[in-house]
């Protein structure tokens, strides 16, 4: 995993774990359980871009299938949350695989624009056919595990973090496999891969795959924390935050998705005194950071911090 | 029933109009740039709003707001190209498409501070009764958006065919290294064509506000719309836009009378989809050509 990770795991472990004796009162805490939600979503397509060179401007689709396959299952159908969870995520992967055979044959704007049409789809069925329509529906049960009910904010809060720190650790060992390596070939150069004999095919359908998984999964959290859902959360805006998140972030490491979720799910709570400015600002905030901080904020510190070290020491 | 399909017709033909004005100012920039500007909807928005500005707000006459609408516009895709998209000139191009996100976002939010989120109207171009064509009734307004579309189109193809500047955007869109060696200033090509989708975006805002209204964040569904329309017709070919603007107007207007006005909006979507899996090259373009493209 490299020292650079496992520092990086022990600061965020760390910082977790004190935020609740810091902070008063459960706001900061809840802003921190969207940060970790959109954190996992936002380490999926890292991996998606950033080692895979695909683009998905559809993530908002399987973070509302995950959403509402969950509630519905466990409300309707009285599925134990954990089970319903690990179905909704069954589902998303089903959905993506639907998506994945005839989009891959797509490169750059072609993919993003045939993800977003995907997400966009998803979004009108869920306005259609979804419990409650546009105006969505509540009383969705908290997760329970092993007969303890998440319930309050900072359970919530430890667990969601636990997971994020969880999924950190499992993609950094695929980035570090020979899957890992290989999915950098293909972002590298796709003609040479193939002539090196990987099946890219099968190859960027695993990292749909998993990036689509680790979406539903967020979008499930969501549902089981929140316990109302309505599909305006689920729509191309939030495709496009997750993009965000992680072009701010830095596309090449996984760190870089998760310090994009954090800045991005804060500056709006921090923006809320500018009252009517406040899409002003945050349009303004994105764009000068991304003139200014092309690679990503991560991708920078570290460049920064090996300069620093004059040389070889830290590696991402 | 044949009155009611006609109904539905004009009223496709009308939503239809603007797709096609959004899908050729994308076309306009991808052509030049290889990028997709996501800010192409907002420029729809800022023509609506800004018309109601000048006429309703500042009470000026009718063409004087409009010129100044649509120079307004151009100058706001100018300040876009100059500030945005020149500075990142050799980036990622995904970096580039997060960008124009990005300023439309921006755009939304000056917008809204400026016009909060109400939706705006003003009085349609000519007043008077509408027409009925075998039952069924086009209000006046409609005849002028798919009119001025119409002028829009013929103006562009006048100005890509026949004026230098036109020549040597469309030889930007064959081959940028091409157009630099025979000495086209590449540069300015780039701005002329935000300036010029900027300024077609906010004409099909102005005639389109005195029917549907306009609000600051109609931006990104019209962009999506618009950029089926370019898709359908092969990104980067003008006559195709116009083609699947209309083509997407019509069917979503029928899916919307015929079928459900829920399913209106997955309509486009889906054809996309389709023609994506299918024919990436759009129904008009060449697969040879879609082959050459970097994206």
């Amino acid at each position: 995993m490299g020292r650079g990770n496992f520092m990086a795991l022990a600061l965020m472990l760390l910082g977790v774990a004190g935020m609740p004796f810091l902070t008063s009162g459960s706001y900061a805490l809840t802003v921190g359980i969207f940060a970790g939600i959109n954190a996992l979503v936002a380490i999926g397509l890292c991996i998606l871009m950033g080692s895979a060179g695909q683009v998905s401007l559809g993530q908002a689709g399987f973070y509302g299938i995950g959403a509402y396959v969950s509630s519905v299952l466990s409300i309707k159908f009285g599925l134990p949350v954990a089970l319903s969870m690990i179905a909704a995520m069954a589902v998303a992967s089903f959905a993506a695989v639907l998506l994945a055979v005839p989009a891959l044959r797509l490169k750059g704007h072609y993919l993003a624009v045939a993800t977003l049409g995907f997400g966009e789809i998803i979004n009108v069925l869920l306005n259609e056919w979804g419990p409650g329509g546009p105006s969505g529906f509540g009383d969705i049960p908290h997760l329970t595990l092993f007969g303890y009910t998440l319930s309050s904010t900072t359970a919530n809060f430890y667990f969601i973090w636990i997971c994020v720190a969880a999924v950190i650790i499992f993609s950094l060992n695929i980035l570090n496999s020979r899957t890992g390596r290989s999915l950098r070939a293909i972002h590298g150069s796709e003609t040479a891969s193939i002539a090196m004999g990987l099946d890219i095919v099968a190859l960027k359908m695993k990292v749909f795959i998993l990036s689509a998984v680790y979406a539903s999964f967020a979008g499930a959290l969501y549902a089981h924390y929140v316990t109302f859902i309505s599909p305006s959360s689920f729509n191309l805006f939030y495709s496009v935050l997750a993009l965000m998140m992680v072009v701010l972030g830095g596309i090449t490491n996984v760190w870089g998705g998760v310090a994009g979720a954090i800045i991005i799910t804060i500056l709006p709570e921090l923006l809320r005194k500018f009252e009517e400015f406040d899409v002003l600002v945050y349009g303004l905030i994105l764009t000068l950071s991304l003139l200014f901080l092309r690679k990503g904020i991560v991708p920078l510190l570290i460049e920064k911090a090996v300069r620093l070290k004059g040389g070889s020491g830290a590696r991402a | 029933m044949f009155t009611v399909f006609l109904q539905f017709l004009f009223s496709g033909l009308t939503v239809g109009a603007v797709y096609a004005l959004v899908g050729m100012g994308f076309n306009i920039i991808y052509n030049s740039t290889s990028i997709i500007n996501m800010a192409q909807g907002e420029f729809v928005v800022i023509g609506g709003l800004l018309m109601w500005f000048f006429t309703e707000s500042v009470k000026l006459p009718f063409f004087l707001a409009a010129g100044l609408t649509i120079l307004s516009a151009g100058l706001v895709g100018l300040l876009m190209e100059r500030l945005t998209i020149r500075p990142l000139k050799s980036a990622d191009l995904l970096l580039m498409i997060m960008v124009t996100i990005a300023v439309s976002i921006l755009m939304r939010g000056v917008l809204m501070f400026k016009f909060g989120k109400d939706p705006y109207t003003y009085a349609p171009f000519t007043e008077g009764e509408p027409f009925t064509v075998a039952g069924a009734v086009i209000q006046q307004q409609t005849l002028w958006v798919i009119g001025v579309t119409a002028c829009c189109i013929v103006m562009l193809y006048i100005f890509f065919n026949k004026t230098m500047m036109g020549k040597a955007m469309r030889a930007c869109a064959v081959d940028t290294t091409a157009a630099k060696l025979v000495g086209i200033n590449v540069s300015r090509v780039v701005m002329i064509s935000f300036v010029l989708s900027a300024m077609v975006g906010a004409i099909g805002g102005i005639a389109i506000t005195p029917i549907s209204l306009m609000e600051y964040d109609k931006g990104p569904m019209l962009a999506v719309k618009g950029f089926c329309a370019a898709i359908m017709g092969g990104l980067g070919r003008g006559r195709g836009a116009v083609i699947g603007g209309f083509a997407i107007g019509i069917l979503e207007s029928m899916t919307a009378g015929y079928l459900h006005s829920g399913m209106k909006d997955a309509v486009a979507l889906v054809i996309m989809l389709a023609i994506l899996f299918f024919r990436p090259a759009g129904l008009f373009g060449s697969v040879a050509m879609s082959r050459l493209r970097k994206f």
